[in-house]
């Protein structure tokens, strides 16, 4: 067969079946799902039935919209379609299957993709013209802008390290404490990257109500709860295939990845939705005091020993 | 198209969203509210979830006598609450102004000004009438499908409302004589 075509129709198949839409889109809800029980569980509450982000998607898309008339209604409508586009895109990227494809330099084009759903809820806040809307898309970029460099310079550390910049190869190479220092790093990371506890300041409830999201309603506030589940799948993800290798080869198995990893998934949820029932919302001087003081540090000793390894071998 | 109307139905009755709304309220139902989503009767279970924006809510959930001053709130915010929508009266204060009738502050009842779909009667009712309440709006919505405004409201009333006006009343005790 035509290389192109070849690579094309694998392209499509990762972006369409496995680990993309089809297996990714009943993923979200159920990692929503595993979210709220396990809040709720943690809270002594029976917590929500299992089939309750699958209801609460087809309930908003039955409801009606305000009119938004012009272009900008246009673009407002266009946001969590983007979003949602690039969740799925990145976690079509992941290499979860063993020889599963992919090309030099992907890495790069899923941290693109992670990062632009929170570039579009914060271009959502700011095109809503909402008070707690703008107030929440502030937020989400002093947030962005902090955690970002802890996030970047992790990976950055972890690639250096390996010699790669191909998600395949560095999820293959051998185990080291550096790669350990960067899981960890971006562990921290991700709660503020999926806005909960204790970093839920862009949609803090209680103080600015839904923040960006605001004005949003019926399918396209469906949308960014899909969304938001894509984002879990895809950051959870990235830990998993980090970590996945070192599991199934100490298993002594490779056909088990797919299992492995959707269980590793789930495991990170549940730590970090542990975290989010244990901890209270810090305030947003707080939080980016946190990432730019306490662990930045962390992560310039993690760049630059990942470089002094590179260049001492 | 029959199995989406079907599976539409089941969702909105799984999945009722609520706009927690205190039109004038002494704070005694809005803390019931509370305590109903709290993990003593856990409404989360029923799918029940209460959210910051009006837009995002399926019930509006409105307490306390309606005062001059939130006459105009109420309708704005029942305006934003994009349809299907369901209206529960939570006390006996949206339902008949309760100890406050005929205040010169007050332009209520809630059925004024809204079409009210539930009333929960109580001051304040207990935690469990309000969940069943919520419960019940949600089936209304359910079975009005695709009629996209509540225009011909039904009216429920959640409890035995004769039972709270007569245990207010002074009962004569068993075996005690009365005096004419």
């Amino acid at each position: 067969m035509n290389p192109v075509l070849s690579n094309l129709i694998t392209a499509l198949a990762r972006f369409l079946i496995f680990p993309g839409l089809l297996f990714a889109v009943p993923a979200a809800w159920f990692f929503l799902w595993v979210e709220r029980k396990a809040v709720a569980l943690m809270q002594e509450r029976v917590g929500p039935p299992f089939m309750q982000p699958f209801w609460d998607f087809v309930k908003l898309l039955g409801k009606s919209t305000p009119p938004r008339p012009g272009i900008a209604g246009f673009i407002m409508r266009a946001w969590p379609l983007i979003a949602v586009g690039s969740a799925a895109g990145a976690v079509g990227l992941l290499p979860v299957l063993p020889a599963s494809g992919g090309f030099e330099g992907d890495l790069i084009l899923l941290l693109a993709l992670l990062e632009l759903p929170s570039i579009c809820i914060i271009a959502a806040g700011f095109s809503s013209r909402s008070i707690f809307g703008e107030i929440g898309s502030a937020r989400e970029a002093a947030l962005s802008v902090s955690y970002n460099i802890v996030f970047l310079l992790a990976i950055v550390s972890i690639a250096a390290s390996q010699h790669t910049f191909r998600l395949e190869d560095l999820a293959a190479l051998p185990s080291s404490p550096l790669r350990w220092l960067g899981v960890v790093a971006i562990l921290i990371c991700l709660p503020a990257k999926l806005h909960i506890n204790p970093f839920s300041l862009p949609n803090a409830e209680q103080e600015i109500y839904s923040g960006p999201m605001t004005e949003y309603a019926g399918p396209e506030l469906a949308m960014w709860e899909l969304a938001h589940g894509l984002e879990w799948v895809a950051a959870t993800g990235l830990v998993a295939t980090l970590v996945a290798p070192h599991v199934a080869l100490a298993w002594g198995t490779t056909l088990l990845a797919g299992g492995i990893f959707v269980a590793l998934s789930v495991a990170v949820v549940l730590l970090l939705s542990v975290l989010a029932a244990a901890t209270a919302r810090v305030a947003i001087d707080s939080s980016v005091r946190f990432y730019w003081q306490c662990t930045l540090i962390f992560a310039a000793l993690a760049i630059s020993s990942a470089l002094f390894v590179r260049f001492r071998s | 198209m029959k199995f989406w109307k079907q599976l539409m139905c089941t969702a909105r009755r799984k999945s009722p969203w609520l706009f927690h709304m205190n039109a004038g309220s002494c704070n005694g139902c809005d803390i019931e509210i509370i305590a109903a989503l709290a993990p003593r009767y856990d409404a989360e279970q029923l799918g029940v979830l209460l959210q910051g924006s009006p837009r995002h809510a399926d019930i509006l959930v409105v307490t306390g006598p309606v005062t001059k001053k939130a006459v105009g709130a109420v309708k704005t915010v029942y305006d934003q609450v994009c349809g299907p929508k369901a209206v529960v009266a939570i006390g006996s204060c949206p339902a008949t102004t309760n100890v406050f009738i005929d205040s010169r502050t007050l332009d209520g009842p809630l059925d004024k000004h809204l079409p009210v779909d539930v009333y929960v009667p109580g001051c304040p009712p207990r935690p469990d009438a309000i969940v069943a309440g919520v419960v019940k709006a949600a089936t209304l919505l359910a079975e009005r499908g695709y009629a996209a405004e509540n225009i011909e409201a039904e009216t429920v009333v959640i409890g035995d409302p004769e039972a709270c006006t007569s245990c207010c009343e002074s009962k004569p005790q068993e075996g005690a004589e009365v005096q004419p």
